[in-house]
C-alpha cells in the first residue's frame, strides 16, 4: 500500500485522464471496429486504474470492488460486441464501421 | 427484491423453456410471472426496504417498477407474433426479463455500484436484442451503433463516478450529498458531475448526445424499437432523476449546461422530425424531442419534479405502444414503414385510424389525451421553478411537434385511399391497442388517477 502512495495522487489522475483520452480519441478516429473495442477498453482500464489509486488513498476496499465489477461487465460487453461485429462481418465482409451506412437521413 | 427474483426467475426459465419443449406454455407464465412481480412491487408500496445500502424500494422506485411492469405487459402482449416466427423466441423473451431486471435495479439504487450495474445489465441485453434479426444489414448496423455508442457512454459515466468516489471516498449516495457540502474539490466534483451528466444523456438521447437514437431505432426490428422507446426510456431517466436529486442539488451549476442541453434537443428533434419519410424514424426523433421535455422536469428539479416525470414517461409510453403497434401491423401488411402507407387507413380500417389519431395527439400534446396533461405538468414544474423562457422555448417546439403529428392524421383521414382491404388485426394486437386507446383517454381526462403516488 505504501509503494502506491509514494506516487502523488495528482499524477495518478494525470495519467488515467491521458489514456482515457487516447480512448476516446481512438473511438472518435480509428474506422477498424477491433481498434475501436480495443479503445473502448483502454477508457474503462484507465478508469480502473484511478479507482484503484483512489481506493489506496482513501482506505477503503469498495473502489477495488468496483474495479471487479468494472471488469465483470467490460468482459460481457466486449463478449456480446464481438458477437455482433461478426453478424456484421457475415453480411457485409468486412469490419470497417464505414460500411454501415444504410441507417441515415 | 421480489420483483427482481421473480424477473431473474422467469428469464432463468424462459432460457430452459427452449430445451424442455415448453414453448406453448412459456408466453401465459411469462405474462402472470409479470402480474405476479407486479402485485409484490405495488405491495411495497409506503413501506420502504434497504438492502444493505445498496438499493432503497421506496415510493419512487415501487411506483417506476410499477410502471414499467405495466409497460412490460403490453410489451409482450404486442411483440408475442413478431418473435413466435423467429426461431429462437425463448432466448429473445429471456433476454427482455433480463434487461427487466436492470431496469427495476435502475429505479431502485441507492449505491452508484447499483446505478453501473443496471444501467449495464439493461444495456447489454438491448444491444444483442437490436441485432436480433441476424440477416438483415439494418439490424446489424442498429445493434451495432448502439452497442459502440452505448460502452462508450458506459467509459463516460465511469470516469464520472470514479471522480465522485475520490472527492467523496465512498458510493454511497447519501454519503456523496453530504460530502459535497463540504468539499473543496470542486473543480474535481464539477468534472465528475459533468461526464455522468455525458453518460446518463448518451443513455437518455438527450442532444448533442442523441444522433445514434433515430438510426438505431430505425434499424432494430419494430417491437425492439418499441422497448427501447418506453421501458429503456423510463428506467434511464428515472435513474437520471433519482441520481440528480439525491446526490448533486447543492454541488455545482450543472443544471445551467442541462437548460442548453434541453433546449437544443427540443430543437433537433422536433425540426429533425419535421423532414422524415418514414414514420419510424419520425417516431425516433420524436422520441429524441420527448427526451426534451421530461429533461425539463429535472432542470427545475423541485418537489414536483418526480411526478411530473412519472406522469410523463408513462403516458408517452402508452402512446408510444399504440403508434408503434399499429406501425408493426402496417408495415406488415403493406411492407412499406412511410407515411405514406397510411393514406386513406380511415376509409378500410376505421378504428385502427382512430386509435392512431388519439396515439397521435397525445404524443403532440393536445387535450383530451393525457401527452395534453403530461406537458402541462413538466411546465408548471418549469414555471413555479422560474425558468420560464425554458417553457417559452418548449411550448414553441410543441408547435413544430404538432405539424408533422397532424402530417399521420391527415395522411389518415384526407388522402384518397390506396387499397380498399381492411387490414386483419389478431386478438393479442386488438387488446394492446383497446388497452392502450382508453388508458390515453381515461389519464387525459382524470390525470389525478395516478399524479399523488410519489
Amino acid at each position: 500500500m505504501t509503494d502506491l502512495k509514494a506516487i502523488p495522487l495528482d499524477w495518478y489522475i494525470l495519467l488515467s485522464s491521458i489514456l482515457f483520452c487516447i480512448g476516446i480519441m481512438g473511438v472518435l478516429f480509428r474506422r477498424n471496429a477491433i481498434i475501436i473495442f480495443m479503445s473502448i477498453e483502454l477508457m474503462l482500464n484507465a478508469v480502473n486504474l484511478l479507482l484503484v489509486a483512489f481506493s489506496a488513498y482513501h482506505n477503503d476496499a469498495a473502489g477495488q470492488v468496483f474495479v471487479f465489477f468494472t471488469m465483470a461487465v467490460a468482459a460481457a460487453e466486449i463478449a456480446v460486441g464481438l458477437a455482433i461485429l461478426i453478424v456484421v462481418y457475415r453480411n457485409t465482409k468486412s469490419t470497417d464501421i464505414d460500411v454501415l451506412n444504410r441507417l441515415k437521413g | 427484491m421480489n420483483t427482481l427474483l421473480i424477473l431473474s426467475a422467469l428469464g432463468v426459465i424462459a432460457l430452459f423453456a427452449e430445451i424442455f419443449r415448453f414453448r406453448k406454455g412459456l408466453f401465459p407464465l411469462i405474462l402472470l410471472g409479470l402480474a405476479a412481480a407486479f402485485i409484490f412491487t405495488a405491495n411495497q408500496y409506503n413501506h420502504p426496504h434497504v438492502f444493505f445500502g445498496m438499493m432503497n424500494f421506496d415510493n419512487y422506485a415501487v411506483i417506476f417498477s410499477c410502471s414499467i411492469l405495466v409497460i412490460a405487459f403490453l410489451w409482450f402482449m404486442m411483440a408475442k407474433n413478431y418473435f413466435l416466427q423467429e426461431t429462437s423466441v425463448t432466448d429473445h423473451f429471456s433476454l427482455i426479463l433480463f434487461s427487466l431486471v436492470g431496469a427495476v435495479v435502475m429505479v431502485s439504487f441507492s449505491n452508484l455500484t447499483m446505478l453501473f450495474l443496471g444501467i449495464e445489465i439493461l444495456s447489454v441485453s438491448v444491444y444483442v436484442l437490436a441485432a436480433s434479426d441476424k440477416s438483415n444489414v439494418m439490424s446489424n448496423e442498429s445493434g451495432f451503433k448502439y452497442f459502440l455508442m452505448g460502452s462508450f457512454a458506459t467509459g463516460f459515466l465511469l470516469f464520472g463516478i470514479t471522480l465522485i468516489y475520490g472527492v467523496t471516498g465512498s458510493f454511497d449516495l447519501a454519503t456523496i450529498h453530504t460530502q459535497l457540502t463540504t468539499t473543496n474539490e470542486k473543480g474535481l466534483v464539477l468534472a465528475g458531475i459533468l461526464l455522468l451528466l455525458v453518460g446518463l444523456s448518451f443513455k437518455s438521447s438527450l442532444a448533442p448526445f442523441h444522433f445514434w437514437a433515430p438510426d438505431v431505432y430505425e434499424g432494430a426490428p419494430t417491437t425492439v424499437t418499441t422497448y427501447m422507446a418506453t421501458v429503456v426510456k423510463t428506467a434511464a431517466f428515472a435513474a437520471f432523476f433519482r441520481l440528480f436529486s439525491t446526490c448533486f442539488t447543492a454541488a455545482g451549476n450543472w443544471s445551467d449546461i442541462l437548460w442548453w442541453m434541453v433546449v437544443l434537443t427540443l430543437f433537433i428533434g422536433n425540426v429533425s422530425a419535421v423532414r422524415q419519410k418514414s414514420l419510424k424514424r419520425l417516431l425516433a426523433y420524436s422520441s429524441v424531442a420527448h427526451a426534451g421535455y421530461i429533461a425539463i422536469a429535472i432542470v427545475s428539479m423541485s418537489a414536483t419534479s418526480a411526478s411530473a416525470i412519472f406522469y410523463y414517461t408513462l403516458t408517452y409510453s402508452i402512446s408510444s405502444i399504440t403508434a408503434f403497434t399499429i406501425l408493426f401491423i402496417v408495415s406488415r401488411y403493406k411492407g412499406s414503414k412511410d407515411i405514406s402507407a397510411f393514406e386513406g387507413m380511415s376509409k378500410a380500417n376505421p378504428l385502427l385510424a382512430f386509435a392512431m389519431t388519439v396515439a397521435m395527439l397525445s404524443l403532440a400534446g393536445i387535450p383530451p389525451t393525457a401527452g395534453f396533461f403530461a406537458k402541462y405538468y413538466v411546465f408548471l414544474t418549469a414555471i413555479n421553478h422560474g425558468n420560464t423562457l425554458l417553457v417559452l422555448l418548449a411550448v414553441i417546439a410543441a408547435l413544430i411537434g404538432i405539424y408533422y403529428y397532424f402530417r399521420v392524421i391527415i395522411a389518415m383521414y384526407f388522402k384518397p385511399e390506396q387499397q380498399l382491404v381492411p387490414i386483419q388485426v389478431g386478438p393479442l394486437h386488438r387488446t394492446v391497442l383497446i388497452i392502450t386507446t382508453v388508458l390515453t383517454l381515461l389519464l387525459g381526462l382524470f390525470p389525478n388517477l395516478v399524479l399523488g403516488w410519489i
